[in-house]
């Protein structure tokens, strides 16, 4: 049981009967800016895109916002959005996984993980355009890793079938921030597996592979499948990177978006909104898988 | 191989570096017993235990089990049991889970593993816990569940590292108490490491005093305690008091205390006359009273006096040096108080030359 919460006023200070004094709790203050930001930026604008895709162009109430999502050309959008955001972050997770455990569970040196984690930390945050600059000059049609390949070792990518401007080139570019996004993440869970666990285990008899099966992977699973949903939405929400490398040659739901509220000639601020509520259904969806899974990790980590 | 050999460390070697934390040490214990390693942090102890578990590579040495030699052998094929300080215990699996674990992985079936379970359950004293899960569990109920969870597989050796360390004082006496007891019932060989002192002095049958990485003293708790092998066993196990001395008559074995000519006990040899010597005694062998085989009394001045329940300790100036003196509480008597004067009787027989 909790116990109350205790006053921090001083006796001199107690207020006299009947006439309580209404403080200004200063570590409101230290969160308000935050608090600011996410009113102005977030809450505001998703109640506006939320009430926007009920009303049509004559500004009365409707629901061809919603039917409209239920094309094929949008349908197919969300469709491709989802397998980028699920192939990107499923891959970017296993591969993210291994490496963190190579570089805290393995025999490395200190300083790889220590190297590791700050290249992490930098390269999570790299997108946008400069990452497909980045990604368009090594791996374009003239790319240098293109060359590179090409006039040493005789392999042509492009004649091989991969382009960076298809699915596998965009989840190619996404692994880029999807793996290091993993390994700042997962890095706390795979430091919370106890030596003695894996110790207790061998002496009981149990190999290194019966460790994981029974104990470490399903220890770490609530905070893989926790990372995964956060993964998978941080894809899904990706616009700067998609743009700027496939232009509009790759049809994901945030180019569509881009194009339904930019004022071209698909312009329907109505169905930009019904497609922005579309994203943040299964954006949310993803981040309460994350909620509900990492709430049952934390139970077992007590 | 014999019962008396039953685990058997020979020249047992561990190096980091430049740093040796284990130097050759080498013992025997028989089936059954109960074996404490004991000594301060960094003596090398766990470190023999985690060689012994497979946790740790020596260096140079061997060990034996039941004959075999298992130095070289993987953990997970030793068929030993540990229990940790920290409990282990699978956050995952809940208690009958974590105690069928050793079982599962040996491929035992199911309904082994159920009767199994049980029988632990019961062994420990916590039947019908088997659905719920560690965090659910006090610090006391977890490490007997790591008990039992470690005996389940029916090992050979059972190691205990410091496995009441993490609990309360009063969680600790009664849970080494069922440890002990539960040891006994199975009869299986036991290694216990701990820095306690009076843990080890109360349950084990065999006690090696361990310092900076060698063995200072191996032996049941009585002579450890009363005949301690070197001046590290004498002043790491048990309270004591250290008076100086000076030798008047090596030949006649007698020496100066306090203005008091006084007959020793065994002199050892190569001590010559005037030669300075550290007599030590422990405080419940000091006493404010006469006893039947006191033979010295010295002056002394009470300078504290602590209140420790079933013993009251009276910190002693003896003519500038300070002197521990136990007497058991006596409800009926009023306690001296600071600043009396007192008497400080005790016997020569019981006082032990320091060895160098």
């Amino acid at each position: 049981m909790r116990a109350p919460p205790q006053s921090r006023r001083t006796m001199t200070e107690i207020p006299a009967p009947g006439r309580p004094i209404r403080r200004l709790n200063l570590e409101w203050l230290g969160v308000a800016p935050f608090i600011i930001f996410a009113v102005m930026f977030l809450i505001l604008p998703t109640l506006y895109l939320v009430s926007a895709a009920f009303v049509g162009r004559d500004g009365q109430l409707t629901f061809d916002n919603i039917a409209g999502l239920f094309t094929d050309q949008i349908l197919a959008a969300y469709w491709i959005s989802i397998r980028i955001s699920a192939t990107s972050a499923g891959i970017g997770a296993i591969a993210g996984l291994a490496i963190t455990l190579a570089i805290i569970r393995g025999r490395l040196p200190d300083a790889l993980r220590s190297a590791i984690m700050t290249f992490s930390g930098v390269a999570s945050n790299f997108a946008g355009v400069p990452l497909a600059f980045a990604f368009i000059s090594t791996l374009g049609r003239l790319g240098l890793v293109t060359i590179i390949l090409k006039a040493l070792f005789d392999i042509d990518i492009y004649r091989a079938g991969f382009n960076i401007l298809s699915f596998w080139g965009l989840t190619l570019t996404y692994l880029y921030f999807q793996i290091p996004l993993m390994i700042l993440m997962i890095a706390p869970a795979v430091d919370g597996l106890k030596r003695e666990w894996s110790e207790a285990a061998q002496t009981l008899g149990a190999s290194s592979w019966q460790f994981w099966r029974h104990v470490g992977f399903p220890i770490l699973w609530p905070s893989f499948l926790g990372t995964l949903s956060l993964l998978f939405a941080n894809a899904f929400g990706a616009i700067a990177t998609a743009y700027a490398l496939t232009g509009s040659s790759l049809n994901i739901v945030p180019i569509l978006l881009y194009a339904q509220i930019r004022g071209d000639a698909l312009q329907n601020p109505g169905l930009g909104a019904a497609l922005a509520l579309g994203m943040i259904v299964i954006t949310a969806c993803a981040n309460i898988i994350y909620l509900v899974i990492s709430a049952r990790a934390e139970r077992w980590m007590r | 191989m014999s019962d008396e050999h039953f685990l058997r460390v020979e020249n047992l070697t561990k190096t980091y570096g430049t740093t040796t934390v284990v130097k050759g040490v080498s013992f025997d214990f028989a089936k059954g017993e109960f074996i404490s390693l004991l000594g301060p942090s960094g003596c090398g102890k766990t470190t023999i235990l985690r060689m012994i578990a497979g946790f740790e590579t020596p260096s140079r040495g061997s060990i034996t089990v039941d004959g075999e030699n298992i130095t070289a052998i993987p953990p997970n094929q030793r068929r030993l049991g540990m229990v940790f300080q920290a409990y282990a215990l699978f956050p995952n699996l809940n208690v009958g889970d974590n105690i069928a674990f050793g079982l599962k992985v040996a491929g035992i079936g199911r309904d082994e593993r159920r009767t199994r379970v049980e029988e632990m359950l019961k062994l420990i004293g916590l039947p019908g816990y088997d659905k719920r899960f560690p965090y659910e569990l006090s610090g006391g109920q977890q490490q007997r569940v790591a008990l039992a969870r470690a005996i389940a597989p029916r090992p050979r050796l059972l190691l205990l590292d410091e496995p009441l360390s993490a609990l309360d004082a009063k969680i600790r006496v009664s849970l080494r108490q069922e440890i002990r007891a539960i040891q006994r019932e199975l009869g299986i060989t036991t290694v216990f490491v701990t820095h306690d002192q009076e843990e080890a002095l109360s349950i084990s049958d065999r006690i090696v005093v361990m310092n900076a990485g060698d063995i200072e003293q191996l032996g049941t708790p009585h002579d450890i305690y009363n005949r301690p092998a070197t001046r590290f066993a004498a002043t790491f196990v048990g309270q004591l008091n250290t008076l100086p001395a000076r030798i008047s008559d090596a030949a006649a074995g007698q020496a100066n205390l306090g203005g008091r000519t006084i007959t020793l006990p065994g002199l050892p040899s190569g001590i010559v006359n005037g030669a300075e010597i550290g007599l030590a005694i422990r405080p419940e062998m000091l006493s404010p009273v006469p006893r039947a085989e006191s033979d010295i009394s010295l002056d002394g001045t009470i300078h504290d006096v602590s209140f420790l329940g079933s013993v009251v300790r009276l910190r002693v100036d003896l003519q500038g040096t300070m002197v521990n003196v136990d007497t058991f509480n006596d409800q009926s008597a009023v306690p001296p108080s600071r600043g009396d004067a007192v008497a400080v009787h005790m016997a020569s027989r019981d006082l032990m030359i320091l060895p160098r």
